[in-house]
């Protein structure tokens, strides 16, 4: 029914490359809105410039013939030429956005259709008198989205649920795990407390009818996407800090124009205004005021490639800065389907007994260590009977921990946690000698030592005392893959911590087996808030992925986040991040795009900086060269003539953008090396490549702007 | 043959600081983190009322420093207004409002801009109780306030940053008093006067009645150079051969002018327990000021025109028993510096070579900076530096365990626009006044055209940024500039004090992340070459206009 979100993001994507250039350059246009342009210095300023020169050029021609600059003259069309490529250079700037920001509304508005795609058979005309089954009354497909509280719907196995409600007939298994964690399927009937459904979670059995008691649509991932659609418009702390410095790079070069004709007066003529705009648009870092939200934009739609929802720039940010990452065991690190291996009875009990109690006790278990253990009795020779098996089945809860059955004859069975068994041992009055608990011990403990699960089985006849029969092997299966994603995070500097309920031996193992750098088990829902608050007050930024309901104040606590898109709505709000197909190793490519972000920003920094080298020999000597035509000495470039050097400037501006902006669009590339080599490496591209870029660029244009009469 | 010297020159110099490095710089940092106080130091605390125990928080220690300069400004005013009816003042007058007013703020913000000529203008009362006084005290406060910084980056979670009294009498007693007044021994051995006598007159060997103004010249001259003031006894300042006698007292000179300075990355490497970042920024300074020391040398060899050709050098302005190394090495360090002292006459100096002292000072001073002020500036500077390192790495800018922040960044960006909006402001307002404009011109400036501009741009560029020496073609006492030059003065001093200050607070305020996750490479060379081209790219460019109109104008016609 849910149609896999990767795909269809993807097939959106394609369609994403033709965006209609007239509606972008609307958009674009619309940018020019001096409210807008507020929250980018920078840019107002361009615009400020160009607002300024246009009027400079209308009036020019009523007040005293051709311009002047520095007592020379200008060639003719000069203040058009400027104020024309001022307004392009700022189009250039908001079409840049415009551009990162359809790209990126495409595939949100792609995620919003598949979010939507879920459907429901719904009950129209619901009678609960006469067919509480609903097998004969008229069915409907219908979106999710377009259910009602109180519509009824059925569901059969298989389906998700696409919202929450109450069961008003029947009994089916559901797969909360999605919700509580826990990957046994439930029983959800009618009537009584156990009728209630969540929206997100998975039929596994039977049919059952609901009646829907929330608006489907108002999930967690939706309210994600709107804020994903939002979140460049709020400026992540660094780009906040960045806009800061750019506007005291920015005010000292609009200090220097509306001084220097002051300044230079005893020596000088007065600049024309034109070039003193020129000079402030040129030097003040334009193309990083623009391209820091398309980096921005940009990252969070290739996160959505990746099929993780982020719901800001903060927590993209953050994302690079993570130095801690809390693994949840189950379902993250392994497979979270533990089956039998072994069955090892203790002391002198009898192998055949621990498999038969073990067997018996199974049958009406559904999950999957109950399902296996049958399994591997009946690969050892055991017949099971089906249906028909006496007694009664006890189910596994979370207060008691175990799960059992109670024979016809009075013998009681159970199966469970070595302490939960021995603490009902106790409880039923034969609590166990000193003797046979060490023995149960080292039984359990070389178990888990082996990275397995024990799982201890005991025996009460009606009569007699209780007594432990053994052990049962639970394996879990560590994901293939696994190993070398954490290696991937310790290569990134990345401190991983295995969190599990499992007992602190298997949990050990398994720490050791996959490499992670720290484990905790036995761990509650508290315990991992209080490990997040000890990484956070070691200096570390931390994250934590989760998915169970009471996983929603460490995900808060977490300075990022990561819901499983099958977690709970509590969970998946408490999170900045949801992982839209479940593979929680994706936060390796979460940390890097992070990182490559700020990696962009500080090239597009370093680039602008080595441009402005070239524009200080291009623009200062041509302010005077009327004067002292001995500055030209300084036109390291040989441009052509003070004019032509002004405006070939502004015009590499335009174009230098269009150069950065698929830089600023698909991220500087992002190695894993020695940081100190990188430095270099980095100083060397983006410096001396912008440096290169810059002269190759303005002469070229130089040498077609000197081709115009009168430059 | 020039080179040899010139690099044997500075190769004397740098070897007495290297070795003094490490002994003066844990020395101070002793001073600054022992708890105990001297007798002498618990007298003066209960005399001004001064718990030496109790802390302040940053906003408290600013008040502190402002309250401070402030009394110290007020008194120094009057002493020279009252100048006729103090004792020892041989005779001079009264000094008039706005010259009072610029010299108060000149040694109130360790400028030591003399807009006045000292020996016929100040009496032996103003000058030792009045401007050697604050010669010792201001560059205890720029220490102080870098201190206040250091330990702002040391502490964790701290709302305190020091207190300022505190550290003010021990910068004192412990430093710079034992300090210069072994250097004041040394300069008396090496022939700088020292006495009382007032004017002595002499019949020159030309048979003609000559005046010569006598006085506690060494005192003063081991204090103006070691605090990095400037303010020299004699209106030649260092040229005088009764402040500055031999080749020999000019190497010393030069290496007072840089050892607090210099030896100041080692106490803020101490003070933070790792140092790394320390060296890195002692390279940065080491790196800046053999930059402008070998293009000022280079410059001067390579005067354009008859005479230098023939006197090996642009010798004009400069004293013979220097010679252009001498001279060279001493206008590097008092530019690097907020010196403000001079041994030549930066005026004659070539176009380039002269345009190379304003640039050096317009860098911010970080080449070693001033005492106290060089690094609290450097630090400023270091901030952004490792803020877009981080960013060019894809890390965390942190630096020495603290995160670089939104407000710290803002802090930074507001400092680093202080000097140039001062400077260019007070300068274009001025020559924007049709009547200033006119006196400036006709009446300032030494020399018209591009000159003319450099010597202007040179004062308003050192006014600001504390330094005090000056083109001396300049004259500078005129009601206006001594108003506006004393204003930029006052603002370029206490603005970056006040921004440091703050830093400091938010800095001490923040946790420390532990090394080794993710750290940048502050240590590298990498980022010493990052840093330099950083430093440059901030500071020059908004100048570049103005050194086009002036120096560049000049020197290439």
């Amino acid at each position: 029914m849910m149609v896999p979100v990767e795909e269809s993001v993807r097939s959106r994507d394609r369609r994403s490359a033709f965006l209609p250039l007239g509606r972008l350059l609307l958009a674009s246009l619309r940018k020019f809105d001096p409210r807008i342009l507020w929250s980018n210095p920078v840019l107002l300023i361009t615009w400020a410039g160009a607002v300024l020169t246009t009027i400079v050029a209308i009036v020019e021609p009523f007040v005293g013939g051709p311009p002047q600059s520095d007592g020379t003259l200008l060639p003719p069309g000069f203040s058009w030429a400027i104020a024309v490529s001022l307004w392009l250079t700022l189009l250039t700037a908001t079409f840049a956005e415009s551009l990162a920001e359809g790209l990126g509304r495409t595939q949100t508005s792609a995620l919003r259709a598949s979010q939507t795609r879920v459907e429901a058979h719904q009950v129209l005309h619901y009678d609960s008198l006469r067919d509480a089954s609903a097998r004969t009354a008229q069915m409907l497909q219908v979106p999710a989205v377009d259910l009602r509280p109180g519509d009824v719907i059925v569901l059969e196995a298989g389906d998700v649920i696409p919202t929450d409600g109450e069961v008003v007939w029947g009994i089916g298994m559901v797969d909360e795990s999605p919700i509580t964690g826990e990957s046994a399927p439930v029983i959800r009937e009618a009537g009584g407390d156990r009728s209630s459904v969540s929206g997100g979670t998975k039929m596994m059995s039977d049919r059952i009818v609901v009646r829907v008691r929330q608006v489907s649509g108002s999930s967690a991932v939706d309210k994600m996407i709107d804020l994903a659609e939002r979140a460049h418009r709020l400026k992540a702390p660094r780009e906040l800090a960045l806009t800061a410095l750019l506007s005291s790079f920015s005010l000292s070069f609009v200090l220097v124009a509306v001084t220097l004709n002051a300044i230079v007066s005893p020596v000088a003529q007065p600049i024309s205004i034109p070039i003193l705009v020129s000079l402030v648009v040129c030097l003040i870092p334009t193309e990083i005021a623009a391209l820091m939200s398309v980096t921005g934009i940009a990252s969070m739609h290739k996160l959505l490639r990746h099929g993780v929802l982020v719901d800001s720039g903060h927590a993209l940010e953050t994302a690079g800065d993570l130095t801690a990452v809390l693994l949840d065991k189950t379902g993250t690190i392994t497979q979270g389907r533990r089956r039998a291996t072994d069955f090892v009875p203790l002391d002198d009990a009898r192998r055949d007994d621990l498999i038969r109690a073990a067997a018996t006790c199974s049958i009406h278990d559904p999950t999957t260590e109950g399902t296996s253990i049958l399994g591997l009795a009946q690969s050892l020779g055991f017949s099971v009977e089906g249906e028909e098996t006496p007694g009664k089945n006890v189910r596994f809860s979370a207060q008691t921990r175990m799960s059992g059955r109670d024979m016809p004859d009075g013998l009681s069975i159970r199966k469970g946690a070595e302490s939960a068994i021995l603490a009902w041992l106790k409880h039923v009055g034969s609590q166990q000698t000193r003797e046979t608990e060490d023995g149960l011990r080292q039984l359990t403990e070389s178990v888990a030592r082996s990275g397995d699960t024990p799982l201890v089985v005991a025996v009460k006849p009606a009569g007699g005392p209780g007594r432990v029969l053994g052990v049962i092997h639970l394996k879990d299966t560590v994901k293939p893959s696994l190993s070398s994603r954490i290696q991937d995070l310790r290569s990134l500097g990345v401190k991983t911590v295995m969190v599990t309920g499992d007992n602190p031996l298997t949990a050990k193992t398994i720490a050791a087996e996959i490499g992670v750098d720290d484990y905790l088990g036995d761990a509650t829902p508290e315990d991992k808030l209080a490990v997040i608050v000890k990484e956070q007050a070691a200096g570390h930024f931390v994250a934590m992925t989760g998915d169970g309901a009471n996983d929603a104040p460490a995900l808060a606590q977490a300075d990022v986040g990561m819901a499983m898109n099958t977690a709970t709505g509590a969970a998946k709000e408490a999170a900045n991040m949801i992982i839209l197909d479940d593979d929680p190793t994706k936060i390796v490519d979460i940390i890097e795009i992070g990182r490559r972000q700020m990696a962009t920003r500080g090239a597009l920094i370093t680039f602008n900086i080595a441009n402005d080298l070239v524009r200080y020999f291009t623009l200062f000597p041509a302010l005077f060269s009327g004067t002292f035509p001995g500055l030209n000495q300084l036109n390291l470039l040989h441009l052509h003539s003070a004019p032509s050097a002004v405006l070939s400037t502004v015009i590499f501006s335009i174009v230098v953008m269009g150069i950065l902006l698929p830089l600023a669009l698909f991220g500087v590339p992002y190695r894993l090396a020695d940081l100190g080599r990188a430095l270099t490496r980095n100083m060397l591209y983006y410096g001396l490549g912008g440096v290169l870029v810059a002269a190759v660029g303005i002469k070229l244009i130089d040498l077609v702007v000197m081709l115009v009469p009168g430059y | 043959m020039q080179w040899v010297w010139a690099i044997t020159s500075v190769a004397t110099v740098a070897i007495a600081l290297i070795v003094v490095y490490r002994p003066l710089g844990d020395y101070m940092a002793w001073v600054f983190s022992s708890t105990k106080d001297w007798k002498v130091e618990r007298a003066i605390y209960r005399i001004i009322g001064v718990d030496s125990h109790s802390e302040q928080s940053w906003q408290a220690y600013l008040r502190a420093v402002l309250v401070f300069s402030c009394v110290g400004m007020l008194l120094l005013y009057a002493m020279q207004r009252l100048q006729p009816w103090l004792p020892y003042s041989l005779g001079l007058g009264s000094i008039s409002p706005d010259l009072a007013f610029n010299t108060a703020a000149s040694f109130v913000g360790n400028t030591n801009w003399q807009a006045y000529s000292p020996e016929s203008t100040v009496g032996y009362t103003v000058q030792m109780a009045g401007l050697s006084v604050q010669c010792f005290v201001s560059s205890a406060v720029g220490l102080a306030v870098a201190i206040a910084l250091v330990r702002g980056l040391a502490r964790k979670g701290a709302t305190t940053i020091g207190n300022f009294w505190v550290d003010l009498v021990r910068a004192n007693l412990r430093i710079l008093l034992p300090l210069s007044a072994v250097a004041a021994l040394v300069l008396i051995a090496g022939g700088t006067i020292q006495n009382l006598t007032g004017f002595t007159d002499i019949t020159t060997i030309a048979g003609q009645l000559q005046t010569l103004p006598n006085g506690p010249v060494a005192t003063q001259e081991a204090i103006k150079m070691l605090g990095t003031n400037g303010g020299g006894f004699y209106n030649a300042n260092s040229a005088h051969p009764f402040e500055n006698p031999t080749a020999w007292t000019n190497l010393f000179q030069v290496f007072l002018l840089l050892v607090i300075p210099f030896a100041s990355p080692r106490t803020f490497g101490k003070m933070v327990g790792d140092h790394r970042l320390g060296s890195a920024i002692l390279a940065t300074m080491i790196t800046l000021f053999l930059a402008a020391y070998a293009a000022l040398t280079a410059f001067e060899y390579q005067g354009l025109g008859t005479a230098p050709q023939l006197a090996g050098g642009a010798m004009e302005g400069k004293e013979v028993r220097f010679g252009i190394v001498g001279s060279t090495l001493f206008t590097a360090a008092t530019t690097g510096t907020t010196g403000g002292a001079t041994n030549s006459t930066l005026d004659s100096y070539t176009a380039m070579g002269g345009m190379v002292s304003l640039l050096h000072m317009i860098l911010g001073e970080v080449s070693p900076g001033g005492v106290g002020s060089g690094l609290y500036t450097i630090l400023i500077m270091a901030v952004i530096a490792v803020f877009i390192v981080g960013l060019l790495l894809g890390r965390t800018p942190v630096m020495l365990g603290k995160r670089i922040g939104v407000r710290e960044i803002k802090l930074a960006s507001l400092a680093i626009l202080v000097i140039p909006v001062l400077s260019l402001a007070g300068m274009a307002i001025s020559f924007a006044i049709p009547a200033i404009h006119h006196e400036l011109v006709n009446q300032v400036m030494g020399n018209s055209g591009p000159h003319g501009l450099t010597e202007t741009t040179y004062a308003f560029v050192s006014a600001t940024i504390n330094n005090g020496s000056s083109f001396a073609g300049f004259g500078a006492n005129t009601p206006w500039l001594n108003v506006v030059l004393g204003l930029l003065i006052l603002l370029g001093r206490f603005l970056v004090i006040a921004i440091v200050l703050a830093m400091a607070g938010s800095f001490a305020a923040q946790d420390q992340i532990p090394t080794g996750v993710g750290e940048l490479p502050l240590h590298s060379p990498q980022f010493v070459a990052f840093f330099v081209a950083l430093i440059i790219f901030v500071a020059v460019p908004t100048f570049f206009a103005v050194l086009a109109a002036g120096p560049f104008a000049e020197g290439l016609g």
